[in-house]
């Protein structure tokens, strides 16, 4: 089947966005769900933070502006299933995301779009937001295989669920080549369902 | 032992165990709508594919419909372009497709269950978090991203790992003025808006035994608010009272059939849950959020809570939502003076919700400087309100009576805020910027709560309104 590349390692600099809870309607804002397609939306990612913050938020920030990984806290990409808000990270040319914990439709729009979110201690996320906003140079390799982001300054543990980690792996995160596979599987499970063959009743 | 209902469906729908250890589930009913689906259907035919089982598939269009003037071409270019997608969508994949010239056209969520076409022990699937609402009918139904629109029109399948189970069970019963809004606020403000990740919230209890239809899905459709993507009601006698006769309802030659296999999926009293948690429904009061998210949120008669009670990250959590909200700490959430009320969402749109507003509402006057939307969750819902009366109700205390679809829940039709607006609202996000203003203000509550402030001019407690 044709599948995606492997993902196996992130290389790059890294963006340190701080906050719990922070929702898909801050990462991308729906008036940009009005697009028809993805195509447009990396420029727009966390626009109204930034709005707001005037310059002050870190993708603003010159010395973030090529990073390819980002740090966050608690709960990341709660809230509305939109996966504008990956595409839009992704588009902005995020890699990789490491994080105190992820929401879960927002994890598993990041798996099927080829972008890994891993997930670290509070202690250690604020760690690396730390040493990104002291040494905005740092180079970050985000070790999937291994679980585990690299520094020249240390060396921390962050995980990837076994699903996840074997989807980028093998290349397979985009689940369509596989479920397009079996179609006989799929009709003897459909031809079970009390609902789709009136309720085992005579007319069926 | 005894089985779920999660493990039952799970089972009945399993096609087989993916290499990543996921499931590949069989989806029984996909739900489409305008704003996830239109990238979904370009990288199918970049593939080359078609919509395997149009006959399980439905659409409708609710989040960029204006709800004031409906003439199309809409005034709005990007609507009307997204509209003409959705229709040639549909056309080009023979998809059944409920607009508005079919009088059945409404919020995905509504019209699913009002149509008949969510029923217990389906697996459902939609590109929208609010799909947890068709839980109340023991169906097990997620949330998906656009890929995943993409995968189930493609293949009616999609990857998904099994979650765990929580049974939330509210038991005794609610006071006067209490309603299921604040029954599901108040569970979100116990077990926090992540303590559902990686969970399935099966609810029940007395409570949720008495309740109707209509406030069953008041409850599964904030599940995810809770961070629970699927969450669900076992079916009862209820259930099937509201689905017998419905449009897309078994047949009547089947429906004894039907009912009896739905009733055989509840939950045995032995079953095991990976969690349970107990809660009186005695100890809740009317809901209002003061804060960001959803679990910021505390009863009418308290006060706006203190940072400082809270550490680390929570506390900067709510010192930012604070901030946001420009709320003191100690200041009292009842008085808090609003300038919209919004009555709508799918969370709060149902004729039953409708007339809860309309209580309170009835021969009061909304009051000046307040702007009061009253917006239906479906057409049909609009055409039943009006039979009762409920529009002139609305119309005679100063609401603007509107047609159907998500309005100010969302930023993506003409219903927004403006500047640093205050809104009571029973929607479900209070999210920074989520009713289209970056500096706007929502305060969630239920739809009585909403005209009650409608009235008052700021957050008033229902239970006093309606017993005076
Ligand atoms: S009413 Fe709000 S939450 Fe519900 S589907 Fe529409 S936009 Fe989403």
């Amino acid at each position: 089947m044709s599948e995606g590349a492997v993902i196996d390692r992130i290389v790059g600099r890294g963006v340190p966005v701080r906050g719990n809870d922070i929702d898909t309607d801050r990462i991308i804002p729906a008036r940009y769900l009005r697009e028809i397609t993805f195509e447009g939306l990396g420029p727009h990612a966390f626009e109204d933070d930034r709005r707001a913050l005037n310059g002050a938020h870190p993708l603003d920030d010159p010395r973030f502006a090529d990073a390819g990984v980002m740090v966050v806290n608690k709960n990341f990409g709660c809230g509305s299933s939109r996966e504008h808000a990956p595409q839009a990270l992704l588009r902005r040319g995020i890699r990789a995301i490491v994080g105190e914990s992820f929401a879960e439709i927002f994890f598993g729009n990041c798996v099927a779009i080829g972008l890994p979110c891993l997930t670290t201690t509070p202690e250690h996320a604020d760690a690396l937001q730390a040493l990104l906003e002291e040494a905005p140079d740092t180079d970050l390799t985000v070790d999937v295989e291994a679980e585990r982001v690299v520094t020249d300054h240390g060396d921390y543990p962050a995980a990837v669920p076994a699903s996840a980690k074997a989807s980028f792996l093998t290349g397979r995160w985009d689940a369509l080549g596989q479920l397009l596979e079996n179609t006989d599987e799929v009709r003897a499970t459909s031809a079970r369902l009390p609902y789709l063959t009136g309720f085992g009743g005579e007319s069926s | 032992m005894a089985n779920t209902l999660l493990d039952t469906v799970w089972d009945l729908h399993t096609v087989r165990r993916l290499p990543n250890g996921e499931t590949q589930l069989f989806i029984g009913l996909h739900l489409v709508h305008e704003v996830t689906s239109p990238q979904a259907f370009q990288m199918l035919a970049e593939r080359g594919l078609r919509v395997r089982y149009p006959e399980r598939t439905f659409a409708t269009v609710d989040h960029i419909i204006p709800t004031d003037q409906q003439q199309r071409p809409y005034a709005d270019g990007m609507a009307e372009q997204m509209f003409a997608a959705i229709e040639e969508n549909v056309r080009a994949n023979d998809l059944p497709f409920f607009d508005r010239s079919t009088g059945r056209q409404g919020i995905v969520h509504v019209i699913g269950p009002e149509l008949g076409l969510t029923q217990p022990g389906m697996t459902i699937a939609c590109g929208d978090s609010h799909t947890s609402t068709h839980g109340a009918f023991g169906a097990v139904a997620f949330g998906i991203g656009t890929s995943q629109v993409r995968d189930v029109l493609a293949t009616q399948c999609m990857s998904v790992a099994k979650p765990k189970l929580r049974r939330i069970e509210v038991n005794g019963r609610l006071s006067a003025g209490v309603f299921a809004k604040d029954v599901i606020l108040h569970i979100i403000g116990s077990l926090g808006v992540q303590g559902g990740v990686g969970y399935a919230y099966e609810y029940g209890g007395t409570v949720l035994d008495a309740m109707s239809m209509d406030e069953r899905m008041t409850i599964c459709n904030m599940s995810i608010e809770g961070g629970a993507r699927v969450g669900y009601v076992n079916p009862d006698a209820t259930t099937e009272a509201y689905i017998e006769g419905r449009e897309y309802a078994p047949a009547a030659d089947d429906f004894q059939r039907a009912a009896a296999w739905w009733r055989s999926l509840a939950s045995g009293p032995g079953a095991s849950y990976d969690d349970v948690v107990v809660m009186d429904g005695a100890d809740i009061a009317p809901m209002v959020t003061w804060g960001i998210n959803p679990g910021q949120v505390t009863g009418v008669d308290d006060v706006v809570p203190s940072p400082e009670a809270l550490d680390g990250p929570d506390r900067a959590a709510s010192e930012e939502a604070l901030e946001h909200m420009s709320l003191e700490p100690g200041r009292a959430i009842a008085g808090i003076p609003i300038d919209v009320a919004f009555v709508g969402s799918c969370t709060n749109a149902r004729l039953s919700d409708l007339h809860e507003a309309a209580r309170v509402a009835r021969g009061g006057r909304v009051a000046d400087g307040v702007k009061a939307l009253v917006v239906p969750g479906s057409q049909r819902i609009r055409a039943e309100a009006e039979a009762a009366g409920l529009h002139e109700i609305f119309r005679e205390a100063g609401f603007e009576w509107r047609e159907a679809g998500c309005s100010m829940c969302l930023a993506m039709n003409p219903d927004k805020l403006q500047g640093d607006q205050i809104c009571a609202s029973s929607s479900n996000r209070n999210f920074k910027g989520r009713q289209g203003s970056p500096t706007g203000r929502t305060l969630l509550m239920s739809p009585a709560m909403v005209a009650a402030a409608a009235l008052a001019g700021e957050v008033a407690d229902v239970r006093q309104m309606v017993a005076s």
